[in-house]
Protein backbone atom coordinates (compact mmCIF):
# COMPACT_ATOMS: atom_id res chain seq x y z
CA UNK A 1 0.00 0.00 0.00
CA UNK A 2 1.01 3.51 -0.76
CA UNK A 3 1.06 6.23 1.67
CA UNK A 4 1.11 9.92 1.56
CA UNK A 5 2.08 12.40 5.08
CA UNK A 6 2.13 15.74 4.69
CA UNK A 7 3.88 17.79 7.28
CA UNK A 8 3.47 21.47 7.90
CA UNK A 9 4.35 24.27 9.92
CA UNK A 10 1.56 24.79 12.42
CA UNK A 11 -0.45 28.33 11.99
CA UNK A 12 1.16 30.06 14.83
CA UNK A 13 4.84 29.36 13.72
CA UNK A 14 6.14 32.19 10.83
CA UNK A 15 7.26 30.48 7.57
CA UNK A 16 9.48 33.01 6.20
CA UNK A 17 10.40 30.80 3.25
CA UNK A 18 6.36 30.92 2.40
CA UNK A 19 6.18 34.63 2.42
CA UNK A 20 9.30 35.13 0.49
CA UNK A 21 7.90 32.62 -2.40
CA UNK A 22 4.63 34.98 -2.12
CA UNK A 23 6.30 37.71 -2.55
CA UNK A 24 7.87 36.05 -5.44
CA UNK A 25 4.75 34.69 -6.92
CA UNK A 26 2.93 38.85 -6.18
CA UNK A 27 6.01 40.05 -7.93
CA UNK A 28 5.13 37.96 -11.18
CA UNK A 29 1.42 39.00 -11.09
CA UNK A 30 -0.42 36.47 -9.24
CA UNK A 31 -2.42 39.13 -7.25
CA UNK A 32 -4.87 36.42 -6.16
CA UNK A 33 -2.28 34.61 -4.04
CA UNK A 34 -3.22 35.86 -0.49
CA UNK A 35 -1.20 33.53 1.21
CA UNK A 36 1.13 30.36 0.68
CA UNK A 37 2.73 27.74 3.08
CA UNK A 38 5.25 25.41 2.46
CA UNK A 39 5.10 22.02 3.83
CA UNK A 40 6.92 18.64 3.24
CA UNK A 41 5.48 15.51 1.52
CA UNK A 42 6.58 11.92 2.05
CA UNK A 43 5.73 9.33 -0.39
CA UNK A 44 5.68 6.14 1.43
CA UNK A 45 5.75 2.39 0.52
CA UNK A 46 4.55 -0.20 2.50
CA UNK A 47 4.63 -3.68 2.33
CA UNK A 48 0.67 -4.65 4.25
CA UNK A 49 -2.40 -3.76 2.74
CA UNK A 50 -4.57 -3.29 5.81
CA UNK A 51 -5.58 0.26 5.66
CA UNK A 52 -5.87 0.61 9.56
CA UNK A 53 -2.62 -0.94 10.55
CA UNK A 54 -1.00 1.25 7.58
CA UNK A 55 -2.23 4.45 9.20
CA UNK A 56 -0.69 3.41 12.59
CA UNK A 57 2.28 2.82 11.37
CA UNK A 58 2.43 6.01 9.60
CA UNK A 59 1.11 7.84 12.49
CA UNK A 60 3.82 6.14 14.62
CA UNK A 61 6.59 7.17 12.36
CA UNK A 62 5.19 10.68 12.31
CA UNK A 63 5.11 11.29 15.49
CA UNK A 64 8.50 9.78 16.37
CA UNK A 65 10.75 11.20 13.87
CA UNK A 66 9.42 12.99 10.76
CA UNK A 67 7.00 15.44 12.83
CA UNK A 68 8.29 17.63 15.36
CA UNK A 69 4.97 18.47 17.08
CA UNK A 70 6.40 21.40 18.90
CA UNK A 71 6.41 23.40 15.61
CA UNK A 72 4.60 21.09 12.69
CA UNK A 73 1.28 19.17 12.36
CA UNK A 74 0.83 16.23 10.19
CA UNK A 75 -1.57 14.68 7.57
CA UNK A 76 -2.34 11.06 6.40
CA UNK A 77 -3.21 9.80 3.35
CA UNK A 78 -3.36 6.51 2.12
CA UNK B 1 37.04 13.54 36.30
CA UNK B 2 36.68 13.96 32.29
CA UNK B 3 34.35 15.66 29.65
CA UNK B 4 33.05 13.80 26.26
CA UNK B 5 33.00 15.45 23.41
CA UNK B 6 30.20 13.51 21.18
CA UNK B 7 31.19 13.17 17.41
CA UNK B 8 28.66 12.35 15.22
CA UNK B 9 28.36 12.08 11.36
CA UNK B 10 28.59 15.19 10.27
CA UNK B 11 30.22 17.24 13.34
CA UNK B 12 32.61 20.01 12.41
CA UNK B 13 33.41 22.03 15.84
CA UNK B 14 34.24 18.81 17.41
CA UNK B 15 37.94 19.16 17.61
CA UNK B 16 37.46 23.05 18.63
CA UNK B 17 35.50 22.42 21.78
CA UNK B 18 38.43 19.81 22.69
CA UNK B 19 40.81 21.88 22.03
CA UNK B 20 39.02 24.73 23.96
CA UNK B 21 37.72 22.35 26.96
CA UNK B 22 41.47 20.59 27.23
CA UNK B 23 44.14 22.73 26.24
CA UNK B 24 42.66 26.39 27.25
CA UNK B 25 40.49 25.16 30.13
CA UNK B 26 42.36 22.57 31.22
CA UNK B 27 39.85 20.35 31.56
CA UNK B 28 40.60 16.49 30.60
CA UNK B 29 38.19 15.44 27.53
CA UNK B 30 38.21 12.93 25.09
CA UNK B 31 35.97 12.71 21.55
CA UNK B 32 33.24 10.01 21.49
CA UNK B 33 31.79 8.63 18.66
CA UNK B 34 28.02 8.49 18.50
CA UNK B 35 27.79 4.96 18.71
CA UNK B 36 29.34 4.22 22.02
CA UNK B 37 26.61 2.97 24.35
CA UNK B 38 28.18 4.19 27.43
CA UNK B 39 29.53 7.24 29.10
CA UNK B 40 30.51 5.48 32.03
CA UNK B 41 33.99 7.20 33.09
CA UNK B 42 32.88 10.94 32.00
CA UNK B 43 31.25 13.69 34.19
CA UNK B 44 30.40 15.77 31.54
CA UNK B 45 29.31 15.86 27.62
CA UNK B 46 29.51 18.01 25.32
CA UNK B 47 27.59 18.09 22.04
CA UNK B 48 29.25 20.22 19.44
CA UNK B 49 28.16 22.07 16.43
CA UNK B 50 28.13 21.00 12.92
CA UNK B 51 25.16 19.30 10.37
CA UNK B 52 24.66 15.91 12.03
CA UNK B 53 23.41 13.47 9.36
CA UNK B 54 23.21 16.88 6.60
CA UNK B 55 20.82 18.39 8.91
CA UNK B 56 18.28 16.38 6.56
CA UNK B 57 14.74 16.18 7.56
CA UNK B 58 14.70 18.77 10.62
CA UNK B 59 18.55 19.79 12.26
CA UNK B 60 19.43 17.45 14.71
CA UNK B 61 16.31 14.96 13.91
CA UNK B 62 17.84 11.93 13.18
CA UNK B 63 20.82 12.55 15.58
CA UNK B 64 18.67 11.98 18.45
CA UNK B 65 18.65 8.29 17.95
CA UNK B 66 22.11 7.75 17.77
CA UNK B 67 22.48 5.11 20.87
CA UNK B 68 24.92 7.41 22.79
CA UNK B 69 21.86 9.61 23.38
CA UNK B 70 20.82 7.56 25.78
CA UNK B 71 23.78 8.23 27.91
CA UNK B 72 23.14 12.05 27.05
CA UNK B 73 19.29 11.75 28.76
CA UNK B 74 20.78 9.83 31.86
CA UNK B 75 23.11 12.80 32.24
CA UNK B 76 20.49 15.59 32.02
CA UNK B 77 18.19 13.27 34.52
CA UNK B 78 20.57 12.34 36.81
CA UNK B 79 22.09 16.45 36.80
CA UNK B 80 25.61 16.19 35.63
CA UNK B 81 26.20 18.82 33.32
CA UNK B 82 25.14 18.48 29.30
CA UNK B 83 26.05 21.48 27.17
CA UNK B 84 25.26 21.92 23.35
CA UNK B 85 26.22 24.13 21.07
CA UNK B 86 24.59 25.10 17.77
CA UNK B 87 23.70 21.86 16.36
CA UNK B 88 24.43 20.32 19.76
CA UNK B 89 21.42 23.07 21.07
CA UNK B 90 19.33 21.46 18.06
CA UNK B 91 19.64 18.13 18.59
CA UNK B 92 18.82 18.81 22.86
CA UNK B 93 15.68 20.20 21.42
CA UNK B 94 14.68 17.48 19.36
CA UNK B 95 15.48 14.83 21.81
CA UNK B 96 13.11 16.52 24.15
CA UNK B 97 15.98 17.46 27.25
CA UNK B 98 15.04 21.35 26.23
CA UNK B 99 11.96 23.09 25.44
CA UNK B 100 11.52 24.50 22.22
CA UNK B 101 12.31 24.26 18.56
CA UNK B 102 15.24 25.83 16.40
CA UNK B 103 13.65 27.20 12.82
CA UNK B 104 15.54 28.50 9.95
CA UNK B 105 16.54 32.12 10.35
CA UNK B 106 13.83 35.03 9.76
CA UNK B 107 15.99 36.32 6.91
CA UNK B 108 16.65 32.95 4.97
CA UNK B 109 20.06 33.35 5.09
CA UNK B 110 22.94 31.22 6.89
CA UNK B 111 24.14 34.01 9.56
CA UNK B 112 28.15 33.88 9.94
CA UNK B 113 28.80 36.78 12.36
CA UNK B 114 29.81 38.19 15.68
CA UNK B 115 27.16 38.99 18.15
CA UNK B 116 26.56 40.58 21.41
CA UNK B 117 24.59 38.20 24.42
CA UNK B 118 23.33 39.55 27.28
CA UNK B 119 23.72 36.89 30.42
CA UNK B 120 20.46 36.82 31.50
CA UNK B 121 20.39 34.58 34.60
CA UNK B 122 22.96 32.94 37.02
CA UNK B 123 23.66 29.31 36.70
CA UNK B 124 26.61 27.79 38.79
CA UNK B 125 28.07 25.16 36.38
CA UNK B 126 28.12 26.89 32.99
CA UNK B 127 27.68 30.91 34.26
CA UNK B 128 29.67 31.35 37.52
CA UNK B 129 32.49 33.49 35.66
CA UNK B 130 30.00 35.46 34.44
CA UNK B 131 27.69 37.81 36.02
CA UNK B 132 23.36 38.10 35.10
CA UNK B 133 23.47 41.31 32.81
CA UNK B 134 27.16 41.13 31.70
CA UNK B 135 27.74 41.82 27.66
CA UNK B 136 29.36 39.14 25.83
CA UNK B 137 30.62 38.56 22.19
CA UNK B 138 30.41 35.12 20.74
CA UNK B 139 30.33 34.12 16.98
CA UNK B 140 27.57 32.27 15.63
CA UNK B 141 27.17 30.39 12.49
CA UNK B 142 24.23 28.79 11.26
CA UNK B 143 20.96 28.59 9.01
CA UNK B 144 18.78 27.18 11.89
CA UNK B 145 18.53 29.18 14.89
CA UNK B 146 15.13 31.05 15.13
CA UNK B 147 14.29 29.97 18.71
CA UNK B 148 10.79 29.03 19.06
CA UNK B 149 8.29 27.81 21.95
CA UNK B 150 4.54 28.43 22.36
CA UNK B 151 3.43 31.63 24.95
CA UNK B 152 2.80 28.84 27.72
CA UNK B 153 6.57 27.56 27.11
CA UNK B 154 7.55 31.34 27.40
CA UNK B 155 6.57 31.84 30.48
CA UNK B 156 7.89 28.95 32.19
CA UNK B 157 10.94 29.76 30.64
CA UNK B 158 10.76 33.18 32.20
CA UNK B 159 9.34 32.38 35.43
CA UNK B 160 12.06 29.74 36.05
CA UNK B 161 15.08 31.34 35.49
CA UNK B 162 15.90 28.89 32.45
CA UNK B 163 16.85 31.92 29.95
CA UNK B 164 20.35 31.95 29.85
CA UNK B 165 21.52 34.42 26.75
CA UNK B 166 19.67 36.99 24.92
CA UNK B 167 21.46 38.95 21.67
CA UNK B 168 21.56 42.46 22.11
CA UNK B 169 23.25 45.52 20.76
CA UNK B 170 27.00 46.33 22.25
CA UNK B 171 24.97 48.35 24.54
CA UNK B 172 23.25 45.43 25.82
CA UNK B 173 19.86 46.64 24.31
CA UNK B 174 17.12 43.52 23.11
CA UNK B 175 15.65 44.54 20.49
CA UNK B 176 13.64 41.60 18.92
CA UNK B 177 12.02 43.08 15.90
CA UNK B 178 15.90 44.40 15.06
CA UNK B 179 17.93 42.50 12.76
CA UNK B 180 21.45 43.99 14.16
CA UNK B 181 19.75 43.26 17.40
CA UNK B 182 18.43 39.29 17.04
CA UNK B 183 20.03 38.32 13.84
CA UNK B 184 17.91 34.79 13.18
CA UNK B 185 14.82 36.56 14.72
CA UNK B 186 14.78 34.45 17.92
CA UNK B 187 11.45 34.67 20.24
CA UNK B 188 12.16 36.60 22.97
CA UNK B 189 15.84 36.88 21.60
CA UNK B 190 17.20 34.00 23.01
CA UNK B 191 19.82 32.40 22.31
CA UNK B 192 20.48 29.80 24.91
CA UNK B 193 18.29 27.87 27.23
CA UNK B 194 18.77 25.87 30.18
CA UNK B 195 16.33 22.93 31.54
CA UNK B 196 14.47 22.98 34.74
CA UNK B 197 17.36 21.98 37.02
CA UNK B 198 20.08 24.35 35.39
CA UNK B 199 22.10 21.08 34.52
CA UNK B 200 21.59 21.27 30.69
CA UNK B 201 22.72 24.29 28.74
CA UNK B 202 21.93 24.31 25.01
CA UNK B 203 22.95 27.75 22.64
CA UNK B 204 23.40 28.97 19.26
CA UNK B 205 26.25 30.69 19.53
CA UNK B 206 30.23 29.13 19.49
CA UNK B 207 32.00 29.63 22.58
CA UNK B 208 34.75 27.43 21.56
CA UNK B 209 35.46 29.47 18.99
CA UNK B 210 36.42 32.61 20.96
CA UNK B 211 39.25 31.17 23.73
CA UNK B 212 42.07 33.22 22.70
CA UNK B 213 43.40 36.57 21.91
CA UNK B 214 43.98 35.63 18.86
CA UNK B 215 40.78 34.56 17.96
CA UNK B 216 39.41 37.87 18.41
CA UNK B 217 37.59 37.34 21.87
CA UNK B 218 38.25 35.31 25.03
CA UNK B 219 34.73 35.61 26.27
CA UNK B 220 33.91 32.14 25.27
CA UNK B 221 36.20 30.67 27.99
CA UNK B 222 33.64 31.79 31.07
CA UNK B 223 31.52 28.88 30.13
CA UNK B 224 34.48 26.56 29.94
CA UNK B 225 35.94 27.95 33.25
CA UNK B 226 32.94 27.70 35.34
CA UNK B 227 32.62 24.55 34.03
CA UNK B 228 35.83 23.45 34.73
CA UNK B 229 35.54 24.94 38.46
CA UNK B 230 31.68 23.27 38.75
CA UNK B 231 33.68 19.86 38.50
CA UNK B 232 37.37 20.44 39.76
CA UNK B 233 36.15 22.84 42.12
Amino acid sequence: MKAKLEVYLKETVLDPQGKTIKNALKNLGFDEIEDLRVGKIFYIDLNIEEEGEARRIVEEAAEKLLCNKIIESYKVYL
Amino acid sequence: MKIAVIVFPGSNCDFDVYYALKEIAGIPSELVWHKEKTLKNFSGVVLPGGFSYGDYLRAGAIAKFSPIMEEVKRFAEEGKPVLGICNGFQILTEAGLLEGALLRNRSLKFLCQDVFLKVENKNPIFLKELKKGQIIKLPIAHMDGNYFCDDKTLKELIKNKQIAFRYCLHNGKIEEENIKANPNGSLYSIAGIFNKKGNVLGMMPHPERYVEKILGSRDGIYIFRSLKNFLMG
